[in-house]
C-alpha cells in the first residue's frame, strides 16, 4: 500500500510540470494556434524563474517573471502566426530552438547554484484522508494551483460565454468575426496565456521539483506536453489524467528497478507514448480523411478576413 | 639522369631535415592554440563543465596560449567539421572530449598530420593522435569504503546514467569498496537511460530511498540526486565535482575529475616539443581523479582508513584484484590475478553484492 501511495504521489509530482504546459497548449490550440515551442518556453520559464528566485529570493516574483517571459515569447509567436499568417510549425520550432539556445547562454552563470525554492505544504485536513490525502494533498502550492486550473479551465471552456468564444475561434474564426468579436485579438490573448502557463511548467522544474538550473533540464517534457494535448483530445481533465499517467509510469519503472523486477524498464517507458499513438489512431479512424476527432477545425490555419478557408 | 637523382635526393634530404626540425622543435607558448570539442554544454555542471575547468587551468598555467572550444557537438560528422574549423583557424592541438568522436578524430588527424590530437576515453591512436582517460574507478572504490561504513540498513542505492562499461566499472569498484568494510551491504542499481535529466535523477533517488536505501551514490551529471537525498535526510555520495552545495549536511564525499592535470601536461609537452602519441590513463597517483572533501559526519577512523587505501592505490595497489565474484557467486577474477586494462575497459558484468540488471 505504501509503495502504491508513493508511486501515485510521485506521479502527481512529476506530472505537474507537464500538466501546466499541456493546459497552456490546450488554450492556445483551442484558439486555433499551434505552438510547438513548448520545450523552449518551458526552458525560458525554468531559467527566468530560477534567476529571479536566486537574485530576489522571492518565489512569487519568480513565478510572475516566468509567466511574463513565457507570455512575451508567445507574443512573438502570435505576432508571426496570427498577425502575419506565418507557418505555425516553423515559428513554433524556432521558439523551441531559440529558447533552448538562449536559456543555455543566459543561464551560464547560474549553473551549480541552488535556491530554497518552494517546499511542500500539506493541506491541513485533507492531507489526513487515507490514501487520497498523501497522494493529492501533500504537495507544494503549485500542485494545488494546477488542480484549480484544471477544474477552472474545464468550467471555463464548457460553461461560460468566453469559453464558448474561445472554442469558436478555433473552430470557425470567420463565424466569430461575423458576430462581432475579433478573432485576431482572441487568438493573441490565448496564445500569450498559453505561453505563460508553459513557462510556469518550466519554472516548476527549477523552483520546486529540482531547485537548480541546468541547461536543457526539461529533457523533452515540452514535447511530451505536445503529445498529451492529443492524448487529452483537447480537454483539461483528460490532460491531468495523461500527465499523471506519464509521471506515474516514470515513477513506477524506477521503483520496479529498485525492487529488482526483471521487466525491462524501456518497455514500460514506451507505454504512455504507445497510448498516445493509440488515441491518435482512434480519433483519426473515427472521423477519417486525416481529420482528428475533437481537434479544433481551424487549428494551424491563419485567419485573414475576406479570405475563404 | 644523375643530376635528376641528385636533385631528388637533395629535395628528400631537405624535406626530411625540415620535418625533423619541426618534430623536435616545440611550439612557443604564445603561438600555441588548442581547440576543445565538448559533447555537452559547459553549463551541464558535470562532465563538460569539469573538462572546461581543466581547459581554464591549462590557460592559467600557460597564459600566453590561446584556446577555442565548441559546446554540444554531436558525436557524428559534425564533430569532424568542428575539428577542421579549429585547425583552419590555427589550432595545433585538438582535444576531443567524448568517446563517440573517435573515428572522426582519426579521419581529421589523417588530413592534418602536423596537428596533434588528443581523444578522451577512446582506444584508437595514430602518429598524431593520443588518447587519455582517468581511472575513476579508483576514486569510486574509496567512496565505496565511506558508504559501506555509513549505511545502517545495509542497502545502498546507486543512481546510474547509462549501461556502458565506464558506468558499470564505477559501480563494481564502488561495490568492492562497500563490501570490503561491510560484507553484508547490498548495492541497488537504478538506470536512468539518460545522462542529464534532473527530474528523473530525483525520482530515481526517491525510489531507492523507498526501497530501503540509506546511502545514495550516483553516476549522472546533475546535482538533483544529492539534493533529493538531503531533503529526504539520507547520506549521499556525489560525482564529477564536490556536490556538497546540493546536500550541505548529507554529502559524504564525491569521486571527482581533475582534467587540468592532463591538459597542462599535454600543453607542456607540445611547447617543449616532446609530445608523442601515447595512451594516458591516469588515476589517483597523478591527481586526475580524487575524492572531494569529506562531509562533517564522516568519522575520523573512516577518513584514516580511506587515506591508507588511497596511499596503497597510489603505491600500486590494484582495485580489481581476485578473488572477485559475479552476481551469481561465480569467481570471475581468480585469486591473486589483477584485471588488465582491456578487461576493465570492456566490463559488462556486476560483482557480487550488486542488485540490478545490465540491460542490453
Amino acid at each position: 500500500m505504501e509503495v502504491l501511495i508513493s508511486i501515485l504521489a510521485a506521479a502527481v509530482r512529476s506530472g505537474t510540470p507537464i500538466l501546466y504546459a499541456t493546459l497552456g497548449e490546450i488554450l492556445t490550440e483551442r484558439a486555433g494556434v499551434l505552438n510547438l515551442g513548448l520545450e523552449g518556453l518551458m526552458l525560458m520559464g525554468a531559467l527566468s524563474g530560477f534567476w529571479v528566485a536566486y537574485s530576489t529570493s522571492s518565489v512569487t516574483f519568480a513565478l510572475v517573471a516566468a509567466f511574463l517571459v513565457g507570455a512575451a515569447i508567445a507574443l512573438i509567436h502570435a505576432f508571426l502566426c496570427v498577425h502575419l499568417g506565418a507557418n505555425q510549425v516553423v515559428s513554433g520550432l524556432a521558439i523551441t530552438m531559440c529558447g533552448t539556445g538562449a536559456s543555455s547562454l543566459l543561464g551560464r552563470g547560474l549553473v551549480g547554484e541552488t535556491i530554497k525554492g518552494i517546499g511542500v505544504l500539506p493541506i491541513p485536513v485533507l492531507s489526513k484522508i487515507p490514501i487520497i490525502g498523501p497522494v493529492l494533498f501533500n504537495h507544494d502550492p503549485l500542485v494545488y494551483l494546477s488542480y484549480v486550473l484544471v477544474i477552472g479551465m474545464s468550467w471555463f471552456l464548457y460553461s461560460t460565454k468566453a469559453g464558448l468564444n474561445l472554442r469558436a475561434v478555433g473552430e470557425a474564426p470567420g463565424a466569430v468575426d461575423a458576430v462581432g468579436l475579433d478573432p485576431v485579438k482572441l487568438r493573441y490573448l490565448y496564445t500569450v496565456i498559453g505561453g505563460g502557463l508553459a513557462a510556469i511548467g518550466g519554472a516548476y522544474l527549477s523552483l520546486v521539483y529540482t531547485k537548480m538550473w541546468g541547461e536543457h533540464m526539461t529533457a523533452g517534457r515540452g514535447w511530451i506536453a505536445v503529445a498529451l494535448v492529443i492524448f487529452a483530445i483537447w480537454h483539461p481533465a483528460r490532460a491531468a489524467l495523461g500527465a499523471y499517467l506519464f509521471g506515474g509510469v516514470g515513477a513506477l519503472q524506477l521503483r520496479m528497478q529498485a525492487a529488482g523486477t526483471s521487466i525491462p524498464a524501456p518497455l514500460l517507458l514506451m507505454l504512455p507514448y504507445l497510448l498516445t499513438i493509440l488515441v491518435l489512431l482512434g480519433i483519426s479512424i473515427k472521423k477519417g480523411k486525416g481529420i482528428l476527432l475533437g481537434a479544433p477545425s481551424a487549428l494551424g490555419v491563419p485567419y485573414q478576413r475576406e479570405e475563404r478557408t | 639522369m644523375l643530376r635528376k637523382v641528385m636533385l631528388f635526393l637533395a629535395i628528400v634530404c631537405f624535406a626530411v631535415s625540415s620535418m625533423a626540425a619541426y618534430a623536435a622543435e616545440g611550439i612557443p607558448e604564445e603561438k600555441l592554440t588548442a581547440g576543445f570539442v565538448y559533447i555537452g554544454p559547459i553549463g551541464d555542471g558535470g562532465w563538460t563543465y569539469m573538462h572546461d575547468l581543466g581547459r581554464l587551468e591549462m590557460e592559467k598555467a600557460y597564459p600566453k596560449m590561446k584556446t577555442f572550444f565548441a559546446e554540444s557537438v554531436p558525436e557524428g560528422p559534425d564533430s569532424a567539421r568542428v575539428m577542421e574549423t579549429f585547425v583552419r583557424n590555427g589550432a595545433q592541438l585538438v582535444f576531443a572530449t567524448s568517446f563517440g568522436y573517435m573515428d572522426f578524430v582519426q579521419e581529421v588527424a589523417k588530413k592534418y598530420p602536423k596537428v596533434k590530437f588528443m581523444h578522451c576515453s577512446g582506444y584508437k591512436r595514430a602518429e598524431n593522435v593520443g588518447t587519455y582517460f582517468g581511472r575513476m574507478y579508483q576514486a569510486r572504490y574509496l567512496s565505496g569504503l565511506v558508504a559501506g561504513k555509513a549505511t545502517k540498513s545495509n542497502i545502498i542505492g546507486y543512481v546510474a546514467a547509462n549501461p556502458i562499461p565506464e558506468v558499470i566499472r564505477g559501480i563494481n569498484a564502488f561495490a568492492l569498496g562497500v563490501r570490503k568494510v561491510n560484507p553484508k551491504a547490498k548495492i541497488k542499481v537504478v538506470w536512468l537511460f539518460s545522462w542529464f535529466d534532473p527530474g528523473k535523477e530525483k525520482e530515481a533517488t526517491l525510489a531507492l530511498i523507498d526501497s530501503g536505501a540509506d546511502v545514495i551514490a550516483m553516476h549522472a551529471d546533475s546535482g538533483a540526486a544529492p539534493q533529493a537525498a538531503e531533503e529526504a535526510g539520507v547520506y549521499v555520495i556525489g560525482y564529477n565535482n564536490d556536490m556538497s552545495k546540493y546536500a550541505p549536511t548529507k554529502h559524504l564525499t564525491a569521486p571527482i575529475w581533475n582534467w587540468g592535470t592532463v591538459y597542462k601536461y599535454v600543453a607542456g609537452q607540445v611547447i617543449n616539443g616532446t609530445w608523442k602519441s601515447e595512451d594516458i590513463w591516469w588515476g589517483l597517483k597523478e591527481g586526475l581523479v580524487d575524492l572531494a572533501p569529506f562531509g562533517k559526519d564522516v568519522p575520523e577512523l573512516v577518513k584514516e582508513m580511506v587515506k591508507v587505501e588511497r596511499d596503497a592505490i597510489i603505491n600500486g595497489k590494484h582495485v580489481f584484484v581476485g578473488p572477485i565474484k559475479n552476481q551469481k557467486g561465480e569467481i570471475v577474477v581468480k585469486e591473486g590475478t589483477a584485471m588488465t586494462d582491456e578487461e576493465m575497459l570492456g566490463m559488462n558484468w556486476f560483482v557480487e553484492g550488486v542488485e540490478g540488471d545490465i540491460p542490453n
